[in-house]
């Protein structure tokens, strides 16, 4: 596959504070990228460099095989932002922002193009109302179809869910699938980690300016240990009998209220292991929970390694 | 031709906030109508001892176009730096589109909509009596210089909107302005001022700037300061015009 991003040991300092120390990541043709960090992190200082807004100290980074430092003119014709705060006049009206974008982008036909865009983000009722009177959700898909004006290669997209509501934020997820869909590759930054175990193909998590860890959500979850599986008896006898069985192959914790916890991967094969186990021996549990890794296991795992090494 | 294109394009968008918002253009005309009453109908009658002979509302007239001028760039920079508080500038930033056209759009429509502004403010002094003796060809030079003056001062609302922090932040440099005009022949003479503030005021930018505009009025001559204004115009101009780009392209703009 083609390389949309290739990022090689990007350093930037603000004054004394060191924001990126040596950023190294790629960005494939097509893919939905997530960059995870808390805030602080240095994520809209990478997505400035990227998007031209501002220079490295050193360091390259090649968008669509461009040089941003060297030929920035180059780059923005290939890309398009859309900023950590819906960037858009609030006293145009929904098409007028549109055929603002569309006019200076040169699109043949600005008026039919923000026609189509309307539609597309289901703006057409309020299309002449001024974007004041929009709502946080309706801001953002406005937001999001000036950015695609044009139709950019690659889109950057600065926390896109970030202040919206729960529907709103499930809807920009979509519109976010879609346009991977559509061949557009896409730059996210989240310090959300269900948005990007949701969204992205490749997860990257910047902390302390770096890139910890990259890799799919699956291969990160791999990284922390294996899920947890509750178990609840109805009597003592029960419970013993079943921790006696299963710490031959398991880990096993007695808990308190006739409850243990057996740590097991989560695939499948190993669940029914467990349940075959118990049921040959006739022990019934009355109750049964998993709990399985979460990316914010990952997450905080990296964070408190990091605190470790210090 | 893109260059020319994407100008007009950004000038239509800021004149549009313009007219969906008149009353910046009655804020703007209000105050130096409001000065311009005050200072004739309550001090005009003892400041008419001191202009040698003219009838102080067209002594006072040139001064107050140019107390308009800088009250409508105060505008200018608020508007400015509100876009770029927005983060709007930075997406125009991140669009293959010329920094001069971003920024020369807005310098248009600013330029357009203070010349009108002043168009209201010399319709008032016209109904408080004021009467110019110029020509066609005075008139149409002092217009000249009212644009040429109105451009330079748009381009240095341009450069403080992209600098300030905030967009209240933004218009304080025209206070400064404001304060240049008070220290300037504009509403009285410099004869009358303590030497060191006359000193000061026979030789800041402004005097010139307003003695050409009162001489082609009152007098139907450009008078011997017109090179000095003129350069003084051109000046402030061309400086902010390429400090404003510089600072467009260079900024770390925080939104």
């Amino acid at each position: 596959m083609d390389t949309a991003i290739t990022v090689t040991d990007l350093k930037k300092t603000y004054k004394t504070h060191d924001v990126l120390k040596g950023v190294n990541l790629t960005v494939q043709k097509g893919e939905i990228f997530a960059l995870l960090g808390s805030n602080g992190a240095g994520k809209t200082t990478i997505i400035n460099i990227l998007t031209t807004l501002t220079t490295a100290d050193s360091g390259t980074a090649l968008v669509n095989g461009t040089d941003v430092a060297k030929e920035p003119a180059k780059i923005r014709a290939s890309i398009s932002l859309t900023g950590q705060f819906a960037a858009v006049d609030d006293v145009l009206t929904g098409r007028e922002n549109l055929e603002l974008i569309a006019d200076l982008r040169h699109v043949n036909d600005s008026a039919q193009t923000a026609n189509e865009l309307l539609k597309k983000f289901d703006l057409t009722d309020a299309a002449d109302r001024p974007a004041q009177t929009y709502s946080g959700g309706m801001r953002r898909r406005l937001d999001i179809a000036m950015s695609l004006i044009g139709n950019p290669p690659v889109i950057f997209l600065d926390e896109p869910t970030t202040g919206l509501d729960p529907q709103a934020r499930k809807d920009m997820w979509q519109t976010i699938k879609a346009l991977a869909n559509g061949g557009t590759t896409i730059f996210l930054t989240t310090q959300y980690l269900d948005e990007a175990d949701e969204l992205a193909d490749t997860i990257a998590v910047l902390h302390q300016g770096t890139i910890s860890i990259s890799g799919t959500a699956q291969e990160l979850k791999k990284l922390v240990p294996n899920g947890m599986v509750e178990l609840t008896f109805d009597s003592e006898k029960q419970l013993h009998a079943a921790a006696d069985i299963l710490k031959r192959d398991y880990a096993v914790t007695l808990a308190d209220d006739l409850k243990l916890s057996i740590a097991i991967g989560v695939g499948m094969a190993e669940l029914a292991e467990l349940f075959v186990q118990l049921r040959n021996a006739h022990i019934e549990p009355a109750g049964f929970s998993q709990k399985v890794p979460t990316l914010d296991d990952v997450f905080f795992k990296i964070i408190n390694n990091k605190k470790e090494d210090q | 031709m893109n260059l020319i294109k994407d100008t007009w394009t950004m000038a239509k968008r800021s004149l549009r906030h313009i007219m969906r918002s008149p009353d910046t253009i009655i804020t703007v005309v209000i105050s130096p109508i409001a000065i311009l009453l005050l200072f004739v109908y309550v001090l005009g009658g003892a400041l008419q001892q001191q202009t040698g002979g003219v009838k102080y509302i067209d002594f006072i007239t040139p001064g107050i176009i140019i107390f308009t001028i800088v009250s409508g760039v105060a505008y200018t920079a608020f508007r400015l730096s509100s876009d770029v508080q927005k983060g709007i500038i930075n997406r125009f930033r991140t669009m293959p589109v010329a920094p001069s056209s971003i920024l020369g759009g807005q310098a248009l429509s600013s330029a357009l909509s203070n010349l009108f502004s002043c168009l209201l403010v010399l319709a008032a002094a016209f109904g408080m009596g004021f009467r110019a003796n110029a020509g066609l060809v005075e008139w149409i030079v002092f217009a000249a210089l009212v644009a040429l003056f109105t451009l330079a001062l748009t381009w240095m609302a341009i450069f403080f909107g992209l600098l300030a922090k905030s967009a209240e932040g933004a218009a304080s440099f025209s206070y400064i302005l404001m304060i240049l005009i008070f220290i300037s022949p504009s509403f009285v003479p410099t004869e009358s001022m303590t030497s060191v503030l006359r000193t000061f005021a026979q030789n800041q930018p402004l005097t010139p700037i307003i003695e050409t505009m009162r001489s082609l009025l009152t007098n139907g001559v450009v008078g011997d300061k017109a090179w000095i204004a003129v350069a003084w115009c051109v000046g402030i101009l061309v400086v902010f015009y390429l400090a404003s780009l510089r600072i467009y392209r260079t900024k770390t703009i925080s939104a």
